[in-house]
């Protein structure tokens, strides 16, 4: 058995539990240490995982298991949004009561199912990883318990997750029972001869709603902004980025790789889906006061936005999602920084108390702007490149009407960007004292903005790289 | 005679029957009763489509199987986490959890 396709997954492995005993062994004054212990052994891991030595591509397990360029790309993704995460996460722990050294290695075990779930070329590997994935995430979301909201956005997490993974489930046993295997290969070969009917399409329907709650895709979105607001900001942060990267990675390679034959009975489900994810999350980003309430509509509107590129279903659409999922890390990151920053000093995350905030904290307040303006796609931020890209892939397929909509929601969107940015520059100062930034937070918003605008400006070898992965996919 | 059909009808009304307690049920542990149901008929299609449809090969038994571990974990976690609710509001109650909300 060939295990060079798995080496990436069997080291994050064998840190989350390195990770479980150095949080055992250190003095509960220091657990802060493992949360470095995790920084540098990702970043090992990144680094192994980009120089090539982890194998171009390969299989494991007689074919349950894949490791292609999609795969390769999306784990580097989700490595960065960990580290991010972690280093974020580094001056949160100290509100924890309890269970300082476990957090790291249960965050590392959500990145383990993330890898997994892309990786997986099996309905059951598939099941497997999203579920390490998704109970990590409950627990992550429910670590403080000192706060009602946080144990509360748990619960609410793993009732709404169970009940959409049971429907997910449905889909994949009628796959099964239509095709006799849960591998893909064998998939795809049923389907080529064809003549499956409704229960196909019921199947595609209940998977896609499966994951559309993973992506938080309007009408599947209702529990986001509870749990944002509920859980850690590091982990509403997480789960911003990784785990709906995570989703859209199942999303292409399922829709993309395994059903492509079925595309005309769903392509009219995505561009629904689509179309309701951006209005909805725009418009109900407008009236929110709580900054992490907003954000989570905010990225219920960029799944929307991202959703445009599998409604294109091109090579081309494929690497605008590529680009703007990378890019959406860090302008996400970034933002959710800042508001670490802020709570962290006040306790609070609402808007208003942002007021004055450039008097106090001139780091946090560019970073949040230069974020935030990259979410709105304003030109030089990375947001704007993205945006372009993914437009210009769907008006390629002739879906102008659908461009429109999209520009147009994404001018509504400036508004409540711009309003945020208003409060803190004019916005009545709550309290004169200064916002000390710790040195790791620091680090995550001096490299998320920095990325964000020099991506922005100099998208050349990103969007190469993309482009060469998406080349999977041309038809 | 039993057939294929039957055991699909009889997970499909599970299926919904399980659906509709997880959405009207007011108690989050009626609430997990009704995810219970939702995952059990997905195990009943998969064992049956495995019997009728390839019986060489045990691969829906193994689907079932892992279906039931990753079940029994998912309630751990949320067990837990009713409990941690309750010690807080001496309620399980999903009306109650009603901090976050618009």
């Amino acid at each position: 058995m060939d295990f060079s396709a798995v080496t990436i997954e069997i080291l994050v492995a064998l840190l989350g539990l390195v990770l479980l005993v150095t949080g055992l062994l250190l003095p509960p004054d220091h657990k802060k240490a493992n949360g470095y212990i995790a920084v540098v052994g990702l970043l090992g891991i990144l680094a192994f995982s980009l120089s090539g030595d982890a194998g171009r591509s390969g299989t494991f397990l007689y074919g349950l298991y894949t490791l292609d360029s999609l795969s390769k790309y999306f784990k580097e993704i989700f490595m960065i949004a960990a580290i991010l995460v972690i280093l974020m996460s580094l001056s949160y722990t100290k509100r924890f009561r309890e269970g300082k050294g476990e957090y790291f290695s249960i965050l590392l075990f959500a990145l383990l199912g993330m890898m997994v779930m892309v990786s997986s070329n099996d309905f059951i590997t598939l099941y497997i990883g999203l579920e390490l994935m998704t109970i990590s995430f409950v627990i992550l979301t429910a670590f403080d318990r000192s706060s009602l909201k946080s144990s509360e956005a748990g619960v609410k997490y793993v009732l709404l997750s169970a009940m959409s993974s049971a429907v997910l489930l449905y889909g994949l046993s009628i796959f099964y029972g239509l095709s006799g295997t849960t591998e893909y290969a064998g998939f795809i070969t049923c389907l080529q001869s064809g003549g499956l009917g409704p229960a196909l399409i019921l199947a595609i329907v209940m998977v896609l709603a499966g994951f559309g709650f993973k992506i938080s895709a309007v009408p599947f979105h209702m529990w986001s902004p509870d749990i944002y607001e509920g859980a850690p900001t590091p982990i509403t942060a997480f789960l911003a980025t990784g785990s709906k990267a995570a989703g859209f990675a199942v999303l292409i390679r399922l829709l993309l790789q395994v059903l492509p034959s079925q595309h005309v009975n769903f392509s009219g489900i995505i561009i629904m889906l689509a179309v309701l994810t951006i209005i909805v999350g725009n418009l109900i980003a407008i009236p929110q006061k709580n900054i992490k309430r907003m954000l989570a509509f905010s990225s219920i509107a960029h799944a929307g936005y991202i959703l445009l590129g599998l409604v294109a279903f091109t090579g081309m659409g494929v690497g605008a999602m590529l680009y703007y999922i990378f890019i959406y890390i860090f302008a996400n990151a970034g933002a959710f920084a800042s508001v670490t920053a802020l709570s962290n000093i006040t306790g609070s995350d609402e808007i208003e108390d942002f007021g004055g905030m450039w008097k106090r904290s001139p780091l946090v307040t560019a970073v949040l702007m230069i974020s935030l303006l990259s979410m709105a796609g304003i030109p030089p931020a990375a947001g704007f490149v993205g945006k372009f890209y993914l437009f210009a892939s769907i008006i390629k397929e002739g879906y102008v009407w659908l461009a429109l909509v999209a520009i147009g929601m994404s001018v509504v969107s400036l508004y409540y960007y711009v309003m945020v940015i208003r409060v803190m520059l004019t916005g009545q100062v709550k309290s004169d004292e200064p916002v000390t930034v710790p040195a790791s937070l620091k680090t995550v918003m001096v490299v998320s903005s920095a990325a964000t605008i020099f991506l922005g400006v100099y998208a050349g070898p990103l969007t190469s790289w993309t482009s060469s992965v998406a080349s999977m996919f041309v038809k | 005679m039993i057939t294929l059909q039957h055991y699909l009808i009889l997970a499909a009304a599970l299926f919904c029957i399980g659906l509709f307690g997880a959405v009207t049920k007011k108690n989050a542990i009626a609430v997990f009763m009704g995810i219970e149901l939702m995952l059990n008929s997905v195990n009943i299609n998969l064992v049956a489509f495995n019997r009728f449809l390839a019986p060489a090969k045990l691969t829906g038994h193994v689907f079932a199987i892992f279906i039931m571990v990753v079940a029994a974990a998912e309630v751990a976690v949320g067990l837990a986490l009713i409990i941690s609710i309750y010690r807080h509001r001496k309620s399980t109650a999903v009306d109650d959890l009603n901090l976050l909300k618009w």
